[in-house]
């Protein structure tokens, strides 16, 4: 694989990588920490949404993060082929 | 013998045999099959083995009470144990796996040139491994006495015969398939209670749904109901009981999260699947696992506490006597749990009645003293006892309670077991074979590596029987270390090229060295009690982060002081640096090896 394309494929993967993080950071720390308070003021059911967000929604996210993640690094593999065999 | 006995030896026994079996089943027969079973786990049961490997026996026994009694403030364990795996799985699972070698110290070792660097790693591998050993070992002792009605010793032994058989035979293999079964144990053990207590409580299968919907035959909410109840008996409301101050929240939670990402047990475990993409997959795999758990113990702390404080307080009245229960009348399992010390009444006021409150709240405590309570007569309510004891307080059949004994094994015995390994192949694999005996032969190899493996667990085994008075203090080490050594080197290892052994050592050695130093002031240089010169005390802490939530700073310290050192020194070889291109994409990638 060329320099060129390899550092393309490294700035598209830091790219997808910033994106996830800060969703990661997003959901557990925003709703779930720093904005708690006035989050909890909104109700899903019973759930107060921020201590929701604190334990069960961050989870329930992180899950989705990472598949989402690996799903869009599979394609991004292909499209440099630099995908195994 | 009682019918609850019967039903716990049939059911522990049958999954001790099945780990035995299993074990015979899956020998390991060359290094790589004992480091890292081969190189050929399919990601999904990677996965599962992942969730056993992670979830301890404070997991399954501890968190569900740590959620109990601190509510909402838990949330820094429920996020942090389980974001960590999102950094794993972005940051570092997929490069290390495409590095292709058997331990973490290997890979500091070599991208940074330098045994240094491996025996720094190595150090602090073996310091964080020990100290979360021991907990699973009292683990396994602890539910052996309490259930069996064996001692503590006996207990412990037999424990450590068990992981004997499964881990010096079959290595990594033998682990991985025992840590898939032991998971299957572990996760039915601790969902089928939290499911049937959900119906009782609220009509909900689903404990996750159970714990934000509304009360069986009643239109209030659990969580609403539960925050009346405790401000009631002079609590703080559950759902917004704080643990500390937001930055140390804040802290605390990204400490465990990096923590998790860089212990080295965990790292491991992707090391065993066959393709980088397969890595990036089994990280979302182990978490759907551990997320199953993590998302039942917040309705378990919060259902236990409820049906606890109910069952003290039948009656709806606070401060009148007949609300609370006579002392009398108080239930068989009560009895049970007061007989092991974890629950301990004194009856304050000789009325007869079990009356819990919070005393340390001045005004309520002064309330309740001009009704004529002498204070809170619960004096001790281990937190363990929302697990331990939930079945039998929801009345459930006696093979429910036999299911959580063994559930709380396979969580303390799988754990151990992935410390262990890494504690073994790090001693083999990176001092023996890395830097004192590199000639030796891969069958010498193995046979070293079975022999650390039983030193590994016979250390463990002592420190079980005779757990170091600083065992509690300790836990704060072994995060506080994987997030100040070793994540910072193996993330600046993968994503800056230009980092070379002088900043990285510069860095693990400041990182290390600013944690260490915080935990010592607070807790005590080595936990030795009185020599803790700043004290313990929240007044004295550092922005008012508390010691165990202090692993982040050190990790900043340690990316800092490294980058810094990196760039005023020369840059790493050139065959260094195209070591770190070729990780970085997934062609390539062969079955680990060790050469």
């Amino acid at each position: 694989m060329s320099d060129k394309s390899m550092a393309a494929y490294w700035k598209a993967n830091l790219r997808l990588l910033a994106i996830c993080l800060v969703i990661w950071f997003i959901v557990s720390y925003g709703f779930g920490i720093l904005l708690v308070g006035p989050l909890n003021s909104i109700s899903i059911a019973g759930y107060p949404l921020g201590f929701w967000f604190a334990q069960q929604g961050s989870i329930y996210t992180f899950v989705a993060l990472i598949f989402f993640y690996a799903w869009r690094m599979n394609k991004l593999d292909r499209e440099f082929g630099v995908q195994e065999d | 013998m009682t019918n609850l006995e019967i039903w716990t030896y049939l059911v522990v026994g049958i999954t001790f045999a099945l780990y035995i079996g299993i074990a015979i089943w899956a020998r390991a027969g060359t290094t790589g099959e004992f480091y890292v079973a081969g190189g050929g786990v399919h990601p999904v049961l990677n996965g599962m083995a992942t969730g056993a490997d992670w979830m301890s026996a404070a997991s399954f026994i501890s968190m569900a009470g740590l959620i109990a009694f601190n509510g909402y403030g838990a949330s820094v364990f429920l996020m942090g144990w389980t974001g960590g795996y999102v950094l794993l799985a972005l940051l570092l699972a997929p490069y290390l796996r495409k590095f292709g070698k058997f331990t973490v110290p290997e890979f500091i070792g070599d991208r940074y040139y330098s045994n240094t660097a491996r025996i720094v790693a190595v150090a602090c591998l073996i310091i964080a491994s020990i100290t979360y050993v021991i907990g699973q070992m009292k683990g396994v002792g602890v539910a052996f006495s309490r259930f069996l009605e064996t001692d503590y010793d006996t207990g412990l032994y037999i424990g450590m015969g068990i992981v004997f058989v499964y881990a010096v035979m079959g290595g990594m293999k033998g682990i991985t398939y025992t840590q898939v079964a032991q998971y299957v144990v572990l996760i039915f053990a601790y969902t089928v209670p939290a499911v049937f207590i959900s119906l009782q409580l609220t009509g909900h299968v689903f404990p996750q749904t159970g714990l934000g919907a509304t009360m069986s035959g009643d239109s209030t909410y659990l969580l609403e109901k539960l925050d009346q109840v405790l401000v009631e008996i002079g609590f703080t409301q559950y759902t917004t009981t704080v643990m500390g101050s937001d930055l140390n929240m804040f802290a605390y939670t990204l400490s465990l999260m990096i923590g998790t990402a860089g212990l080295p047990h965990v790292i491991v475990r992707f090391f065993t699947v066959p393709r980088v993409r397969d890595a990036r997959q089994s990280a979302g795999w182990a978490l759907v696992f551990i997320a199953i758990l993590y998302t039942t113990a917040p309705a378990v702390g919060a259902m236990a506490i409820y049906n606890l404080v109910k069952t003290m307080q039948p009656g709806d009245q606070v401060g009148v006597t007949e609300s609370y229960l006579a002392y009398e009348e108080r239930p068989e399992w009560f009895k049970k749990w007061e007989n092991t010390g974890l629950l301990e009444f004194e009856d304050k006021n000789n009325d007869g009645r079990i009356t819990y409150y919070n005393d340390k709240n001045p005004e309520f405590a002064a309330e309740m003293e001009a009704k004529g309570f002498a204070g809170n007569e619960m004096v001790k309510i281990d937190r363990d006892i929302m697990v331990l004891a939930n079945p039998e307080i929801a009345k459930l059949p006696n093979w429910v309670v036999a299911l959580v004994v063994a559930g709380g094994l396979a969580a303390a015995l799988s754990t151990a077991a992935g410390l262990l390994l890494a504690i073994a192949s790090a001693i083999s694999h990176d001092l023996l074979k890395g830097v004192f005996m590199p000639n030796i032969s891969e069958k010498n190899e193995l046979m070293a590596s079975r022999v650390s493996m039983a030193f590994a667990i016979v250390v463990a085994g002592f420190l079980g029987l005779n757990p170091p008075g600083f065992a509690a203090g300790t836990v704060a080490l072994a995060f506080g270390l994987a997030a100040s050594s070793l994540f910072p080197a193996l993330m600046l290892g993968i994503f800056y090229k230009r980092m070379n052994n002088t900043g990285a050592i510069a860095g693990m050695s400041a990182g290390i060295g600013v944690t260490m130093l915080y935990v010592f002031q607070h807790k005590g240089i080595f936990f030795i009690p009185g020599t803790d010169f700043l004290g313990g005390m929240e007044p004295n802490w550092f922005l008012g982060i508390s010691p165990n939530a202090f692993g982040v700073v050190g990790a900043i310290v340690n990316f800092a002081v490294a980058i810094i050192v990196a760039k005023v020194t020369v840059e790493p070889p050139e065959h260094i640096q195209h070591l770190v291109e070729d990780i970085r994409v997934p062609k390539g990638a062969g079955v680990a090896t060790g050469h």
